[in-house]
Order: structure tokens, then C-alpha cells, then sequence
């Protein structure tokens, strides 16, 4: 086994062909280790989120390999992808993507009953203080709440990484606050590698590392020595 | 063009799928009504123009024979506005290449000039010349069908004699329009003829020097012709007068006109259907997109734009489908009429049948898919208005399913999560499943409808040719004759049964009701022609009553015990009430039965029988044919295969084709509906199906969530489907029923069967094509819009 959660060699992404093609990734190299939380930073279209939807498994390079472990995720077939996703990965996304139709638990439950080894739905749903909501529909709930149901419905799983697509971007600083503290609890209780995409520089304090976007390369990478506690940051 | 217009022509092609298939369901529904319209006014107005330009009478009096001095005294009555005398008889004619005599009908024209009324059109060749007592017109349709033409010479038995006659020329006449032999209902060119001697010619053929047999009168401006009938009746009455009659119960008339009124029927009972269909299409499809376009809406207002120029812009693009639609419907409508109006030439003996557009249908047709379209988008509009800028553009809070019945159930704990989202979306939206499933229903109804229809006329023949008349051939006698012409058919070699029949022309009333047709007396137990009842029984046949075909029963507004009054039109002409005895289920034409020895004994005669069933041994038909031809006291044969077939393609022309068009226009609609239904759930959708994808779901197991509704509504939609199909079969049923045949509606389970099997199939095929749109779903773009 290798202590390497995922690599990349001269990552590219192209979309759209000769004159109006648009250039999102230009040869990305990198290696995120195990159990990191791992910020990524930088303006719109500066290839961050076309990199995590990579190694999240819902789009394909255009050159280049991406490794998850030790699988070539570039030589996955839609099928073996969807097995990736289903076993490995959780996501939490900037608008929730709740289930209307479903109870808070029932949401996380959407992900339990269709996982190797789950956590308990209460369990998930405790980890983001949310123990005493189990049974209201999203409508019910705000925004903070919707998005650690999200976390919740991601991490019941017990996947082996989280991805994170601007998880705070729709919420005040408050709820934003407590919700990269649930993504914080999550990586120190269960392990689990988390990439969190972002604008909002701030949130690099709680990172382990952190990779600098621009014009679809990484421009900077930058290792905190010391992770801030995300009720100290500030954006 | 305004910004708004391009937006429009944009969406309009991003959406052109579905614009395409809503506006073909609109064309449909105007198509129809463009095309019955347009084929009931080119019919009437051919054929009043027809009467008119050749004169056709409005008022037939037959009679036994009459002095030719009694015209005047007919001439002078109040209301008369002119009077003409004619000799008409029947003849049987040899054709060659035919071993059957056939039956035909000969009319007299004035020896010089054109008849005064009923003119001939000439196709071909000229009038007979009165000094040339052979020289004959003949009805063209019928030369054509037996490959006859100007020049050539026929056979044919007059009053008992044999003639050899030249045909001078051929031609058509307004009063034979639809023709069939006597007796027979179903028209056949090659079986029934019109022949057309000079006057003088035909008085010697049939010995009427100096007398007529049947008077044509024109009714005088005002006049109330029933009772110049009644007048007319009181001076023929003692020379044997058969009762007067009009227009509407003039046989070639009749057909015409029946035909006419179903076709307007038609068109105002098919074409809403439609375009209640499109309507609910409008409304689902667009109600999703001003759903999705809810921050362009809340934009729009919040630059300043107006309800109304928001709420027209939408109007604007249902408007634009719609008239696309319209248009392409009179299209459609002018072509099949074109082509239909083919078809009626061929079937009607018009000279001339010009397919004439209804101007005002284009007008209805464009208001009616207006109307269709404003009926859908108003509830569209609503919610337009009812978007306020700001709250249109922030995203929708997620709909809301913690009010009414959330199903939390135990039905609901038993279920994994996707079969509860399925589950939840059903309890959520009642309203908006129900209209589906009622869409589905209303889909499946009309394919079941029409494979109801399509059995009724598969029964009705059945019924007729082997239920009802289980007979190989019916012949008919010159005059009622006794035990002796039964005993002479019995005897022909391959002849294995006889059945004897009396037919008597009357005139049956019940109260205020009429019908002019005619009783058909039956032995106590026939074998060969039957009345049966609903459930298809013999109804044995006694003294002492009349059994009534239920449409005949339905016409007369009469029930069993009730007394039906007979005016004979034959003999005596005795008047005989009765009481009705019960109701028989006939599928071709509206017969009345009675006991044979009662019916004669009524008439005061001695038991005789106008004619007879036989059962033929297949393998001597040609001689028995043969036999038959030679006896003198044969005046017609019929052969119920040849009877059968030419039933059958009456059925196939005219309005009843338009069941074969009918039936595909279902399929497309019921296709149309599901297909859409499914797509509108998947647009709506899309987000949280893309959120499966993304959470690990199959893409199976993300399909189950959205097909399995479109499962259970499709289940849900095939029991209502079942109910409404039934009451739709009736009433189409009705629509194709004429008086010549009835189209039964029974409830066959394999019709719905049929119909369920095209529900399910459209939706399994929807499901395909949009399970294929879910697994090619961009998953990034899905997540990233906001709804």
C-alpha cells in the first residue's frame, strides 16, 4: 500500500478544439499524501475545480495520468468509475444537492444502504451535531444545516477521500466557520484525505497543504507547519 | 428584432423536440377539422348543385298503374309546382361473363327533350332514339364494372320477356348517386344496373300505354311538403299509389346525406380532442421551462420589464407552436382531403367532385389552436406574474416535502431510499401525477377505442354474414309465390336446404315517429336467416308480434309491449298494429321480423314467400347458379360471398377508413404523451439525478428513481385508461355506426390488452431514450447550475 492518495503526471484539460479552445489544465504534477486536508486556492478558471472533478472521478483528462492510490484513474471505464466513486469518494458541494424528497436521515441513509462498510446514518449525522434534526426535509432546514447534512450524507460512507467544492461558498462566516470545523473533525477522527476547493484564502490556515492555482497550473505549493483551528479563521 | 425575439427563436430551436412534437398534435386536430369540414361542404355543395342543374324531384310517389289524364288533376294541387310521369320496372340483365343474371332497374325518359325531372348526365354517346325501341342508356358505373360500353349489346329479361338491347350511351343521374339492388343495402357497381329506354319504348316493354307508374314532383316555394304528400296520396291511393315520399327517404339521398352528417360529426367531436391534448402538453412543457427560467423572468422585471411583456414574451413562443401547428394542419388538411375526395368520387357517381376548402376552418382551426394554446399558458402566465424580481432570483428553496402526506408511513419505513423518493414524488405533487396519469389514461383510451373499433368491424361482419344469415345464397321471386317455387329450388341438384322468406315494403310508425323500410316475415324456427338477441340467441319467431332491430327500436322510440303500426305498401295495403315482442341485435342495416304465417295472414294471402335462403353445395355452385338462372320465377340472386365481400370494402371506403388513420393518430398521441411526461420529470430532475451519479448510483440505479415514476404513473394511468377507453368506444362506435351498419362496441379484453401492451411500449421506449440522456448527463455542468 502506498502512503500516496493521489498523483498526478503532466495533467492536461482541454475543452472546445483550435481557435476557441479553452486550456483548464496545463500539465499539472503533484502528490497529495494521506490524510492531508489539502486547500486549493485561486481565481475562477484557474483550473482547480476542473482538477477535482478529475480525481473525483466525474470528468476525464484530455492528456496525462491521474493515479488514485495505485490505480490509473485516466484508464477507468464510466463503470469503473462510478465503482470508484460509489467505494472511495465523498462529495460536498457548494448548493448541498440534498435530496428534496428525503429526510436528513433518510439522505444519509441514499448513501448507506449503497456502501461497502457505512457508518451508522446517526452516527454521521451526530459527527455534524445534527443528532436532533434527523427527521426534517431540506426544506425545513437553513443553509449551514443543509450543508452538514451534505458533510454527513459524504463522510457515512467512510470514503477514502472527501471532496470539497466551495462547501462554505453559500454560507455566512459563521456557519461557514462550523462547517470546515466538521470537515476538520471529520479528517482527524476517520483519517480521511480531504481537498477542499476554495476563493476564500482564509480557509488556507487550515490546511496541510496547500496548491496555488493560475491559468490552469500550480503555481505555488505551500505546506502550513502548524493547521489554525477553523473557529479562528477569518474571511 | 427586439432582444426578447431572439431569445424566443433560440429557445424555440433548443426545445424544438418537443415544439415539434406539441405542434404536430395541434396539426393533427386542425388537419381533421380542415379536412371534414372542407369534405362536408365539397359534398353538399356538389351535390345540391347535382339537383339542382339536373332537376332531381322533390317529392317520389310510386303507384301500381295510373292514367296518364290523372298528372293533371296532380298538377293542379295546392303546392305542386310541377308534376311528371314515368314508367319504371325491374329487368334482369346477362352480362357476359357473369353466371348470374343481375339485377337492374329501368327508368322511361321522354321520347323527345330531356326529362322535366332527374336528368341524365352522359358520360358517353347519346339519348335512346324513340323510334328504336332496343336502343338503351345504361348507368356508366355499372357498364364500367362489367367492362360494357357504347355500342355493345345486352340481355335482358323485361315483364317476363327477353330483349336483346344496343346501348346507345352512358350516363349518370342525380337520383342514383349510391345505388344497390333491391333488398341489399351494400352498394356494388357490377350487381345492380340503370337502364334508361324512351317512353315509348318502355310502356310497350311493360305494358303501360297510356299510364304511369310512378309520378316526380317539384313543391312549390313555401309549401310544407308533408302535406302536399298527404294530397298527393288521397288521388293515387286508388290506382295502387305506394305512399309519396321525400328527399330524405329517397334511397340514393339518404346514404348521401348520412354520410355528410357523420362526417360533421366528426368534425366537430374529434379535432377538440386533439387540441385538449396539446393544450395539457403546452401546459406541462412550458410551465417547466418558465420554471427553470425563473432568473431570467426575475431579470427581466427587474430591468422594468412589465407582467405583461414578460408574461407576453412566454405567450408569444406558445403562440408561435401553436400557429405553427395551425398552419401546418390546413396544410395537411387541404392535401388529405384532396386525396380523400378521391376516394368519395369513386364511391358517390358524382360527374364532377372538386375538393372545396371551407375558408372559415382555417380561421377555426387557427382560433381553435389558439384557444388551445391560451388554455395551456394561462396557468403558465400565472405563475410568471406571480415571480417577484428578487425572490426570482435567488435560488428556489428546495420544494417543500414536510407538508401533507410525506409518506412516512409504514409503507414508506419498508422501502429503500430511491423506492421513497419515487414514493414521495407521488404524494408530493398529486395533482401533477394525476394529470399525467389522467394524460397516459386519455392516450390509452384511444388506441383502446380504436382496436375496439376494429373488432366491431371484423363482428359486425361476422354477425351479419355468419351469425345472422348463415346462408349460401338468397334468391328473390318475381311475385310472392307458394309451396311449389320452394319445392322447385329444393329440387335443383346441390341445393341442400331451402328457407322461405317474405319480404313486404311499409311503412313502420310509433307515434311521431317514421321509418320507411320494410318487414321481414321469418318460418317459426329458421335456421339459414335468424333474428338474434344480444347474446347472440336465436329469438324463435311466434305469432302475435314483431321483433325489432335495436336500431330500428332506438329510431321509432319504442319498447317490448309497445304497438308499432304497419302501413303496408304492397297489395292490399292493409294497416296492422302489433305489438313489439323484443329486440334483436343486428349489425347491417335496421330489419323488422315477424312470424311469416301472421305476417301473410295479415296481408289476407295465402302462405307464400317472396323468396328464399339456400344452402349450396360448394362444389355444384356453378350449376345450381346455372339452374337457377334458367327458372322464369327468379328475379334476382344473391350470393352472400359476393355480398360479403362488397360489404366489406363499403367498410373500407369512405368513413369507415378513416378508422385506419384514426388508429395511428392514437398510437402518436398516446406516444406522445408518455414521452413527453417522461421527459418534463427528467428536466426537472436532472440536478438530483446528476447528485446520485456524483454520490456513486449506478446509472441503473439512478434511472430507477425517475422511471419508476413514470412506472407507477403508466400503472396507475392503465386501469382509468380501461374505464375511459370504454365510454370512448361507445361514442366513437356511434360515430362510425350508419344505417347500413352497425359498429358494435363491446368491451374486448384484447383490445385493451393491445392498448396497454402501445402504453407500455411508448413508455419503455421513453424510458430508453431518456435513460440514454442520463447516462450521456454532463455531471459537472448538472451540479454546477443552480436549478
Amino acid at each position: 500500500m502506498t502512503d500516496t492518495a493521489f498523483a498526478t503526471q503532466q495533467l492536461t484539460k482541454t475543452y472546445g478544439e483550435g481557435h476557441s479552445a479553452v486550456h483548464a489544465l496545463r500539465g499539472v504534477d503533484l502528490e497529495i499524501p494521506k490524510g492531508e486536508i489539502v486547500v486549493l486556492l485561486g481565481p475562477s478558471g484557474s483550473g482547480k475545480s476542473t482538477l477535482l472533478n478529475i480525481l473525483g472521478g466525474l470528468d476525464t483528462a484530455t492528456s496525462g495520468t491521474a493515479y488514485f492510490q495505485d490505480q490509473a484513474l485516466s484508464s477507468m471505464s464510466e463503470r469503473q468509475l462510478t465503482e470508484y466513486r460509489r467505494n472511495h469518494v465523498g462529495f460536498v458541494f457548494q448548493f448541498y444537492n440534498l435530496m428534496p424528497s428525503l429526510t436528513a436521515r433518510e439522505n444519509v441513509e441514499l448513501v448507506t444502504e449503497i456502501a461497502r462498510d457505512p457508518m451508522e446514518p446517526e452516527a454521521a449525522l451526530d459527527l455534524v451535531g445534527l443528532s436532533e434534526r434527523v427527521g426534517h426535509f431540506p426544506s425545513q432546514l437553513s443553509g449551514g444545516e443543509q450543508q452538514r447534512v451534505a458533510i454527513a450524507r459524504a463522510v457515512a460512507k467512510q470514503p477514502t477521500v472527501l471532496f470539497c467544492d466551495e462547501p462554505t461558498g453559500a454560507l455566512d462566516s459563521t456557519t461557514g466557520r462550523a462547517v470546515l470545523k466538521v470537515l476538520r473533525d471529520v479528517n482527524d477522527r476517520l483519517g480521511t484525505t480531504v481537498l477542499i476547493v476554495t476563493h476564500a484564502a482564509a480557509t488556507a490556515a487550515m490546511a496541510d497543504r496547500v496548491l496555488h492555482f493560475a491559468d490552469g497550473a500550480i503555481r505555488e505549493t505551500v505546506r502550513n507547519k502548524k493547521r489554525v483551528d477553523p473557529a479562528e479563521i477569518n474571511w | 428584432m427586439s432582444p426578447l425575439w431572439h431569445k424566443l427563436w433560440r429557445d424555440l430551436w433548443r426545445m424544438k423536440g418537443q415544439a415539434i412534437a406539441i405542434a404536430l398534435v395541434i396539426a393533427l386536430g386542425v388537419m381533421m377539422l380542415v379536412m371534414m369540414t372542407g369534405l362536408v361542404s365539397s359534398l353538399t355543395q356538389t351535390r345540391d348543385a347535382y339537383y339542382e342543374r339536373y332537376r332531381l324531384a322533390q317529392v317520389f310517389a310510386p303507384v301500381a298503374r295510373a292514367p296518364e289524364g290523372l298528372l293533371t288533376r296532380l298538377a293542379a294541387l295546392p303546392g305542386v309546382a310541377g308534376v311528371e310521369g314515368r314508367i319504371t320496372g325491374d329487368a334482369l340483365v346477362t352480362v357476359p361473363g357473369r353466371s348470374l343474371p343481375v339485377h337492374a332497374r329501368a327508368l322511361s325518359i321522354p321520347d323527345s327533350g330531356p326529362p322535366r325531372f332527374n336528368d341524365l348526365y352522359m358520360t358517353e354517346g347519346r339519348r335512346p332514339d324513340a323510334t328504336r325501341p332496343e336502343e338503351i342508356v345504361l348507368l356508366d358505373a355499372f357498364a364500367y364494372a362489367n367492362g360494357l360500353a357504347a355500342g355493345d349489346t345486352i340481355a335482358a329479361t323485361m315483364n317476363g320477356t327477353r330483349r336483346v338491347l344496343v346501348i346507345v350511351g352512358l350516363a349518370k343521374a342525380p337520383e342514383f348517386l349510391y345505388t344497390s339492388a333491391p333488398g341489399e343495402l351494400v352498394p356494388d357497381d357490377a350487381r345492380f344496373g340503370v337502364i334508361w329506354m324512351s317512353h315509348s319504348a318502355m310502356s310497350a316493354a311493360y305494358d303501360m300505354g297510356g299510364a304511369f307508374n310512378e309520378a316526380l314532383f317539384a313543391v312549390a316555394r313555401g309549401a310544407v311538403e308533408a302535406e302536399v304528400r298527404d294530397k298527393i296520396d288521397a288521388i293515387l291511393d286508388p290506382y295502387g299509389g305506394l305512399g309519396a315520399y321525400g328527399l330524405e327517404d329517397q334511397f340514393s339521398n339518404r346514404f348521401v346525406t348520412e354520410e355528410v352528417s357523420g362526417l360533421e360529426a366528426s368534425a366537430s367531436g374529434v379535432p377538440p380532442v386533439f387540441l385538449s391534448v396539446a393544450a395539457f402538453l403546452l401546459y406541462i412543457v412550458m410551465g417547466r421551462m418558465v420554471q427553470s427560467e425563473r432568473e431570467q423572468i426575475g431579470l427581466m422585471k427587474a430591468f422594468g420589464y412589465r407582467n405583461l411583456e414578460v408574461g407576453g414574451h412566454y405567450l408569444r413562443m406558445i403562440l408561435v407552436i401553436a400557429w405553427g401547428g395551425a398552419a401546418l394542419g390546413c396544410a395537411f388538411g387541404v392535401a388529405a382531403g384532396g386525396a380523400l375526395i378521391q376516394v368519395y368520387t369513386q364511391y358517390y357517381k358524382f360527374p364532377f367532385l372538386v375538393f372545396r376548402m371551407e375558408p372559415a376552418s382555417f380561421g377555426i382551426g387557427f382560433a381553435a389552436a389558439t384557444a388551445a394554446a391560451v388554455l395551456g399558458g394561462a396557468l403558465v402566465m400565472r405563475r410568471v406574474f406571480a415571480l417577484a424580481p428578487a425572490t426570482a432570483m435567488r435560488p428556489p428553496a428546495p420544494p417543500d416535502y414536510s407538508r401533507g402526506r410525506n409518506g412516512s408511513g409504514w409503507l414508506a419505513q419498508q422501502l429503500d431510499q430511491p423506492s421513497r423518493m419515487v414514493l414521495r414524488r407521488l404524494t408530493r405533487y398529486p395533482g401533477r401525477m394525476l394529470g399525467a396519469v389522467i394524460g397516459i389514461a386519455a392516450g390509452m383510451a384511444l388506441t383502446a377505442s380504436m382496436m375496439t373499433i376494429y373488432n366491431g368491424f371484423d363482428e359486425a361482419l361476422t354477425t351479419a354474414f355468419s351469425v345472422v344469415d348463415r346462408s349460401d345464397a338468397t334468391v328473390s321471386f318475381m311475385r310472392p309465390s307458394g309451396q311449389d317455387a320452394l319445392d322447385e329450388l329444393g329440387r335443383i341438384e346441390g341445393v341442400w336446404a331451402v328457407e322461405p322468406v317474405r319480404n313486404v315494403s311499409a311503412i313502420l310508425r310509433h307515434g311521431l315517429y317514421s321509418h320507411k323500410g320494410g318487414v321481414t316475415g321469418l318460418t317459426q324456427n329458421p335456421v339459414l336467416n335468424r333474428a338474434i338477441d344480444a347474446d347472440y340467441v336465436t329469438i324463435e319467431m311466434r305469432p302475435g308480434g314483431i321483433v325489432l332491430a335495436r336500431e330500428l327500436a332506438d329510431l321509432l322510440h319504442i319498447t317490448p309491449g309497445e304497438i308499432l303500426t304497419i302501413e303496408v305498401r304492397e297489395g292490399r295495403q292493409p294497416v296492422i298494429e302489433v305489438p313489439v315482442l323484443a329486440i334483436a341485435q343486428s349489425l347491417m342495416g335496421a330489419p323488422a321480423y315477424m312470424d311469416m304465417g301472421d305476417l301473410n295472414h295479415a296481408l289476407g294471402e295465402a302462405d307464400l314467400a317472396s323468396g328464399a335462403y339456400l344452402r349450396i353445395d360448394p362444389a355444384s355452385a356453378e350449376t345450381v347458379k346455372a339452374a337457377l338462372r334458367d327458372m322464369p320465377l327468379v328475379a334476382g340472386i344473391s350470393i352472400k360471398a359476393e355480398a360479403m365481400q362488397a360489404f366489406q370494402s363499403l367498410m373500407n371506403q369512405g368513413a369507415g377508413a378513416i378508422r385506419y388513420v384514426m388508429g395511428a393518430i392514437a398510437f402518436v398521441i398516446t406516444f406522445g404523451i408518455v414521452y413527453n411526461a417522461a421527459r418534463v420529470a427528467q428536466a426537472e430532475r436532472a440536478r438530483d439525478l446528476a447528485s446520485l451519479r456524483v454520490i456513486g448510483f449506478t446509472t441503473g440505479e439512478t434511472a430507477f428513481v425517475l422511471l419508476g415514476e413514470l412506472a407507477a404513473v403508466v400503472v396507475a394511468a392503465l386501469p382509468l385508461g380501461v374505464f375511459l377507453g370504454n365510454f370512448l368506444s361507445v361514442s366513437i362506435a356511434e360515430g362510425f355506426s350508419t344505417e347500413l351498419y352497425q359498429i358494435p362496441a363491446k368491451f374486448i379484453p384484447g383490445a385493451y390488452g393491445q392498448a396497454a401492451l402501445v402504453v407500455v411500449g411508448a413508455a419503455i421506449a421513453s424510458g430508453f431514450f431518456v435513460k440514454r440522456d442520463i447516462d450521456r448527463a454532463d455531471l459537472v455542468s448538472a451540479l454546477k447550475t443552480r436549478e
